[in-house]
C-alpha cells in the first residue's frame, strides 16, 4: 500500500510539474561546461556504426590531449541521420558538429542552422584554398558562403570482375556506353548478368541520372534554381538509365528492388559482371573478393575521353563537415574542424574508409596512388560536377529517385519503357516540388 | 459485506453519483466534487502534454507555409490561409493526385485487412471454443504474431518477399511452379498483396483474443437449450454464437479499423523510405509529404483532412450501429 | 463478482458429437493458419542459424550449414545490450506510470458522475484517431521548449520517451479500465467506504485486487506498445537511449546488411515479450472479457 502510494504521488508530482512548465517560454540555458565539450555526429562510414566509434574515438582523444576539449561522439545511422538533423534545426538543440551528405549542403543552408563558412571561418582552420576545387563545388549555393567544408570525397568509377571478363572474351574494360552494351551484352548469358543497378535506391538513381543528364546537356534545374524535370535531356538520360534493363537486357529484372547494396554482393559473388559504385573496396573484401580480381576503369562516357560537360562521368560524392550554428562553443567547433581537416587526420582518415581527402596536401600520400584511388582522384579532378545546389535538391531527390524507382519496377514486370512513360514520370515529379 | 452495504437502498443511478455514505458525504462535500477531476488529473495533463496540446500546434502548422525556410522558428512562418489544403485537395494536380490515390488505396487496404482479420480471427475463436486435444498450445501459439514487436516481424516478412532470395518466390516460383518468372512483392502491383498479407498475419490474432473474450460472456444455457432443442453444431454457432458477438465487433471493427487505418509500423519497415506507389499508406504518404521533402504545412493539411474523416467516419458508424443495436435489443 | 472476471471459460458442453464437416472444417482451418503464423517465426529462427553467404544467396528450407556465430556477433556490430536496457527501462516504466494513471481516471470514470466526464472519455477515445505523423514535430517542440525553460531533459532522453509511451497507450488502457471497473459491483467499495476507507483506499483495497486481470491485460498492452514503436523512437533518441526497434537498423549498413544477425537480434529482442505476452495471455482473456467487449 504504502509503496503504491508512493508511486502515485509521484505520478501526480511528475504531471504538475509538467504542466507548471509546459507553458515557459524558450531560455538559452546551456550547461556549465559548454567551453570543454563538444557533440558530434558521425555519419557511418564505415562497415558497422562500431567500427567508426572504433575508428573515430582514438582521434578524438588525440583531440583532447591537445586541446583539453572532450569531443562527444554519436555516430548517426544513414536512416535517421536527416531527420535528427531536421529535428536539431528545428529546435535549435543539436550537436556542435556534425557530418553531412555533401549533396544536402544547400538544403541544410536554406535552413540557415548551418554556421556559414565567411573567409574568418575559412581562416580559422587554414584557409579555403587547402581544399580541393570539385569538392568545394558541392559545400552550398553558388554565391553565397559555403555551408560545410568537405571532409571525405568520393567518385564514381566502373568496377568490373576480371574473371567474368575473360571468361567471356572481353579484352578491354569498357571507357564508352556503346561499350559498356557490347560488355554487358556479353556478360549475360547462364544467369549471370552484365550490369548492377540499384533500383530502389533513391540517391544512387539521381547520382546515375544527373551524370547522364550531363551528358546529355541537362540540368534538372534552370539557372535560376527552378526544377527543370522533363527537358529532352533529361528525359533521354533517365530513358537510357532505365534502357539498360528494359531494352538491352543487361541488368537482372531483381536489381529493380534493390535498395541495400545487393547489387555489390551480387558482383563479389561473381553473378553481375560490372557495377559502377563509388569506392566499394572495403565492401568487396567483406564480401570475400580480394582486390586481384577487380579491375577499376573511370565511369563510361557518350565517347571519347572523360572531360567537364558532356564528357562527365560523375557527381561529386562526398561528405561534409558543419558546425551547427546554435554552437555554444564556436571557438572549439573550429578548432575540432581544423583537426579533422588537417593533412595528417584527412590522410589517415581516408586511408581507412576508402576515400579520397578533399585537402590537396594530403592527397600527396602514397595511399591515395594506388590504381583503384588514382581512379576516383583523377575523376574528381577533371570530370565530376555536383549535384544542384539548390535548396530543393534534398526533394529532388526523393521525387525523381522515386520516378526512376517506379520506371525500374515497370521494366522488371516487362512493361514497355517508352520516352513518353519516362517524361509522365518525371512530370508528375516536377509537379511534386515545391511551388516557388 | 455485502448485506451492511446494500442495506440503504438506493437508486442505480444515485448509488452511481456518490461513492460515500451519506455521513461522509455531508462532511466533504467540496471535496467529493474535487475528488473526481483530482483522480483525471494525471490522465488529463498528459493527454493534453503529448496529444492535444500537440495536436492543436499541428492544426495551426497546417496553415503556414511550413517549408525548409522556416522550420528553424516555426511561428515565424509565414501564414498561408487554405493554401496547404487547396493543393492537397486539387485532384487535377499531381500532389492531390497522389494523395486521392493514396487514400483510395489506403480504404482498399483497410476494408480487406480489417475483413480479414475479423474472419480469421472470429473463425480460429469458434472452433477452438470447445475442448479438444491441443486447443490449449494452438491458442497460445496464435497469439505469437500480435506479441512479436512490430520491427522485428516485419522485417523478416521483407527477407521473406525478396524476389531472387526470399522464400515466398522459392515456394511459389521454384516449387510450384506458378509463373514464368519469380514475381516482385516488394515493388510494383504485388507489393499491395504484401503488404496486406503481413498486416494480416500481424492483426488477426487481436481479433482471435477479443472474440475468444466475447465468447466467454454467452451464457452456456443458452447452447444447452439450443441443444436439447436439437440444433447441431453450424446451427448453433449461426443462431447462437454470431448474434451474441455482434456487440464484441462492434468495438472490434472500429479499433481494428482505426489502427489499420493509421498505421504506420508496417509500410515502413516493409518497404523504407518510398514506398511503392500500390502499397503507398496514407499515413507514409504523409510522412514523406512532410518529413522527406520538408514541406511541414502541406504534411500537416494532409494530416488534417485524415483527421476529419476519421472523426467523421467513427462519427457515423457509431451512430448507426448503436442506433441498430437499440431497436434490435428492444 | 461476474464469473467472466474470473477467467472461467463457459464452454458449450454439447451432448451431441459434433458432426464430421465441423470436425474436418476444424482440422483443416486450424492446420492452415498455423502454418500462416509459423512460417516467419521459422525463417526467423533457420535464418539466424545460417552463415552471411547462405542468406545473401537463394533461400534454403533445410539450412546446408548451421553456426551461432551470429547469436554473438549481435553484440558486437552494435551495442544490443546498451538498446536492451534502454527499451527495458522505457517500456517498463512507461507501463507502469499509465497503468498508475489508468486506474485513477478509470476508477473517477466508472465510480462518479461529475461534469465533463462525457468530454472527458470521447477526448481520450478519439486521441486515438491522431495520425502519429501530425503530433510528432510539435511534440518534440515541445519538450525542447520544456527542457529549455526548466532544464529538464525530456528531448532525446528516456524520460521524454516514457512520457510519450505512456500517453499512447492511455486511452486503451482507460477506456478498457473503466470497462472492468464498472463490472464490479459497486456493493464492494461501498461495503469498505461503511468500514470507513477513503475513495482511494477503497480504491486499492478493494477495486484494484477485484480487477488485477483487467490490470495485467492494460499492463501487457502498454509494454508492448511501447517495446514496438519506431517513428518516435527514431526522431527522439540518441545514441545513448537508442531503442531496440530504432537500434535493429544498425544491421543494415552502407554496405551490406547482415540478415543473419538481423534475424538473430531480432529473435534476441522478441523472446522476452512473447514469452512475458504467453504467459499472461490467460488475464489478458479474462481482462478483455470483463472490460472491454461488455
Amino acid at each position: 500500500m504504502r509503496r503504491i502510494r508512493a508511486a502515485v504521488t509521484g505520478a501526480v508530482t511528475l504531471s504538475l510539474v509538467l504542466t507548471a512548465t509546459a507553458c515557459g517560454g524558450g531560455g538559452e540555458d546551456g550547461g556549465g561546461q559548454a567551453t570543454k565539450t563538444l557533440t558530434y555526429w558521425a555519419s557511418n562510414q564505415g562497415s558497422s556504426l562500431e567500427v567508426d566509434k572504433k575508428v573515430l574515438q582514438p582521434e578524438l582523444d588525440e583531440f583532447e590531449r591537445r586541446t583539453g576539449i572532450k569531443v562527444k561522439l554519436e555516430v548517426v545511422p544513414w536512416s535517421d541521420l536527416l531527420n535528427r538533423i531536421l529535428t536539431a534545426t528545428t529546435s535549435g538543440q543539436g550537436p556542435d558538429v556534425l557530418n553531412i551528405g555533401n549533396t544536402w549542403s544547400a538544403s541544410l543552408q536554406a535552413t540557415g542552422a548551418l554556421l556559414p563558412w565567411d573567409a574568418k571561418n575559412f581562416e580559422a582552420i587554414g584557409g579555403k584554398d587547402r581544399f580541393v576545387d570539385s569538392a568545394l563545388g558541392s559545400t552550398g549555393a553558388p554565391g553565397k558562403d559555403p555551408a560545410a567544408v568537405p571532409l571525405y570525397s568520393m567518385a564514381y568509377a566502373l568496377y568490373y570482375n576480371k574473371q567474368m571478363f575473360k571468361d567471356a572474351g572481353i579484352a578491354k574494360p569498357p571507357t564508352t556506353w556503346d561499350e559498356v552494351i557490347d560488355a554487358g551484352k556479353k556478360l549475360t548469358k547462364d544467369g549471370k548478368s552484365g550490369i548492377g543497378v540499384e533500383g530502389s535506391n533513391l540517391s544512387n538513381n539521381i547520382h546515375q541520372v544527373f551524370v547522364l543528364g550531363k551528358q546529355h546537356g541537362a540540368d534538372f534545374f534552370t539557372a535560376d534554381g527552378k526544377p527543370d524535370f522533363t527537358s529532352d535531356g533529361a528525359v533521354a538520360a533517365v530513358k537510357q538509365y532505365v534502357d539498360l534493363m528494359a531494352t538491352h537486357k543487361i541488368v537482372a529484372p531483381g536489381n529493380a528492388e534493390y535498395a541495400q547494396n545487393q547489387s555489390l554482393s551480387d558482383f563479389a559473388k561473381d553473378k553481375t559482371g560490372m557495377v559502377l559504385w563509388q569506392t566499394p573496396s572495403q565492401t568487396f573484401a567483406s564480401q570475400g573478393m580480394s582486390e586481384d580480381e577487380w579491375g577499376v576503369v573511370p565511369a563510361p562516357v557518350p565517347s571519347g575521353k572523360p572531360g567537364t560537360g558532356t564528357a562527365t562521368n560523375s557527381m561529386v560524392a562526398g561528405i561534409n563537415m558543419a558546425v551547427f550554428k546554435n554552437t555554444k562553443n564556436l571557438d572549439g567547433a573550429l578548432k575540432f574542424v581544423k583537426f579533422m581537416t588537417s593533412d595528417e587526420e584527412q590522410t589517415a582518415l581516408n586511408k581507412t574508409y576508402g576515400s579520397v581527402p578533399p585537402v590537396k596536401t594530403a592527397q600527396k600520400d602514397p595511399a591515395f596512388s594506388g590504381p583503384s584511388l588514382a581512379v576516383i582522384r583523377d575523376t574528381l579532378a577533371s570530370s565530376a560536377a555536383a549535384l544542384p545546389q539548390v535548396p530543393e535538391e534534398s526533394q529532388f531527390e526523393t521525387v525523381v529517385g522515386t520516378a526512376v524507382k517506379e520506371l525500374f519496377a515497370d521494366a522488371a514486370a516487362g512493361r514497355p519503357v517508352t520516352t513518353e512513360s519516362v517524361k509522365a514520370k518525371l512530370d508528375k515529379a516536377q509537379q511534386q516540388m515545391p511551388k516557388k | 459485506m455485502t448485506q451492511t452495504a446494500v442495506t440503504p437502498a438506493r437508486e442505480p443511478a444515485v448509488r452511481k453519483a456518490t461513492p460515500g455514505g451519506a455521513r461522509t458525504a455531508r462532511r466533504s462535500g467540496r471535496r467529493r466534487l474535487a475528488l473526481p477531476y483530482l483522480l483525471l488529473l494525471p490522465a488529463l495533463v498528459l493527454e493534453l502534454l503529448v496529444h492535444l496540446v500537440p495536436m492543436l500546434m499541428g492544426v495551426a502548422m497546417s496553415f503556414k507555409e511550413l517549408t525548409q525556410f522556416y522550420i528553424r522558428d516555426w511561428a515565424s512562418a509565414p501564414w498561408s490561409g487554405l493554401d496547404n489544403f487547396s493543393v492537397s485537395l486539387d485532384f487535377d494536380a499531381a500532389v492531390g493526385q497522389s494523395l486521392l490515390k493514396s487514400f483510395l488505396t489506403t480504404c482498399q487496404f483497410t476494408v480487406l485487412s480489417v475483413g480479414l482479420c475479423w474472419l480469421l480471427g472470429t473463425a480460429a475463436a469458434i472452433l477452438l471454443q470447445e475442448n479438444f486435444r491441443g486447443r490449449g498450445v494452438l491458442r497460445t501459439l496464435f497469439l505469437v504474431p500480435y506479441a512479436l514487436p512490430v520491427y522485428a516481424a516485419v522485417i523478416t516478412w521483407a527477407f521473406m518477399f525478396q524476389r531472387d532470395n526470399g522464400l515466398i518466390n522459392h515456394v511459389l516460383h521454384d516449387q510450384l511452379g506458378i509463373g514464368d518468372s519469380p514475381a516482385f512483392w516488394l515493388i510494383g502491383d504485388n507489393s499491395f498483396w504484401a503488404l496486406l498479407a503481413v498486416s494480416v498475419w500481424k492483426g488477426w490474432p487481436f481479433a482471435f483474443l477479443t472474440v475468444m473474450a466475447g465468447l466467454q460472456n454467452i451464457p452456456r444455457d443458452m447452447y444447452e437449450a439450443a441443444s436439447l432443442d436439437g440444433a447441431g453444431v453450424w446451427k448453433q454457432i449461426r443462431h447462437i454464437t454470431l448474434p451474441s458477438l455482434r456487440p464484441v465487433n462492434q468495438v472490434l471493427v472500429l479499433v481494428l479499423f482505426l489502427w489499420t487505418f493509421n498505421d504506420f509500423n508496417t509500410p515502413f519497415v516493409l518497404f523504407g523510405e518510398a514506398a511503392p506507389e500500390a502499397a503507398d499508406l496514407i499515413s507514409l504518404h504523409i510522412y514523406q509529404s512532410s518529413f522527406q521533402t520538408w514541406n511541414f504545412g502541406t504534411g500537416s493539411a494532409m494530416s488534417v483532412l485524415l483527421l476529419l474523416f476519421l472523426l467523421v467516419v467513427t462519427g457515423v458508424y457509431l451512430l448507426l450501429t448503436t442506433r441498430g443495436r437499440k431497436t434490435s435489443d428492444v | 463478482m461476474s464469473e467472466a472476471a474470473h477467467g472461467r471459460p463457459s464452454r458449450p458442453r454439447s451432448p451431441m458429437a459434433p458432426p464430421r464437416s465441423f470436425l474436418w472444417t476444424r482440422r483443416i482451418v486450424l492446420t492452415l493458419l498455423t502454418g500462416f503464423v509459423l512460417l516467419p517465426v521459422y525463417v526467423m529462427i533457420s535464418s539466424s542459424l545460417k552463415p552471411l553467404e547462405d542468406v545473401s544467396g537463394k533461400f534454403e528450407w533445410i539450412p546446408s550449414a548451421l553456426t551461432l556465430r551470429p547469436y554473438a556477433d549481435i553484440w558486437e556490430t552494435i551495442p544490443l545490450a546498451d538498446y536492451f536496457v534502454n527499451s527495458i527501462v522505457v517500456a517498463g516504466a512507461a507501463t507502469v506510470f499509465s497503468v498508475v494513471v489508468a486506474i485513477f481516471a478509470a476508477y473517477a470514470v466508472s465510480r462518479y458522475s461529475f461534469r465533463g466526464k462525457r468530454v472527458f472519455t470521447v477526448t481520450v477515445l478519439s486521441t486515438q484517431m491522431f495520425p502519429g505523423i501530425l503530433f510528432l514535430l510539435p511534440l518534440f517542440l515541445i519538450y525542447v521548449n520544456i527542457g529549455n525553460a526548466t532544464g529538464i531533459a525530456l528531448f532525446g532522453s528516456r524520460e521524454g520517451l516514457i512520457l510519450t509511451y505512456l500517453t499512447f497507450s492511455l486511452p486503451f488502457s482507460i477506456w478498457m479500465l473503466t470497462g472492468y471497473f464498472d463490472s464490479i459491483p459497486r456493493e464492494l467499495d461501498e461495503a469498505a467506504k461503511v468500514d470507513g476507507c477513503g475513495p482511494i483506499r477503497a480504491l486499492f483495497r478493494v477495486i484494484v485486487p477485484a480487477a488485477r486481470p483487467g490490470i495485467v491485460a492494460v499492463a501487457v498492452y502498454a509494454f508492448m506498445t511501447a517495446w514496438g514503436e519506431v517513428l518516435f523512437a527514431s526522431v527522439m533518441t540518441n545514441d545513448t537511449t537508442r531503442t531496440l526497434a530504432v537500434g535493429l537498423q544498425g544491421y543494415s549498413t552502407q554496405n551490406d546488411v547482415y540478415w543473419n544477425q538481423v534475424m538473430a537480434a531480432s529473435l534476441v529482442v522478441s523472446v522476452p515479450v512473447v514469452v512475458g505476452f504467453l504467459l499472461l495471455q490467460r488475464y489478458l482473456v479474462a481482462g478483455l472479457t470483463a472490460g472491454a467487449v461488455k
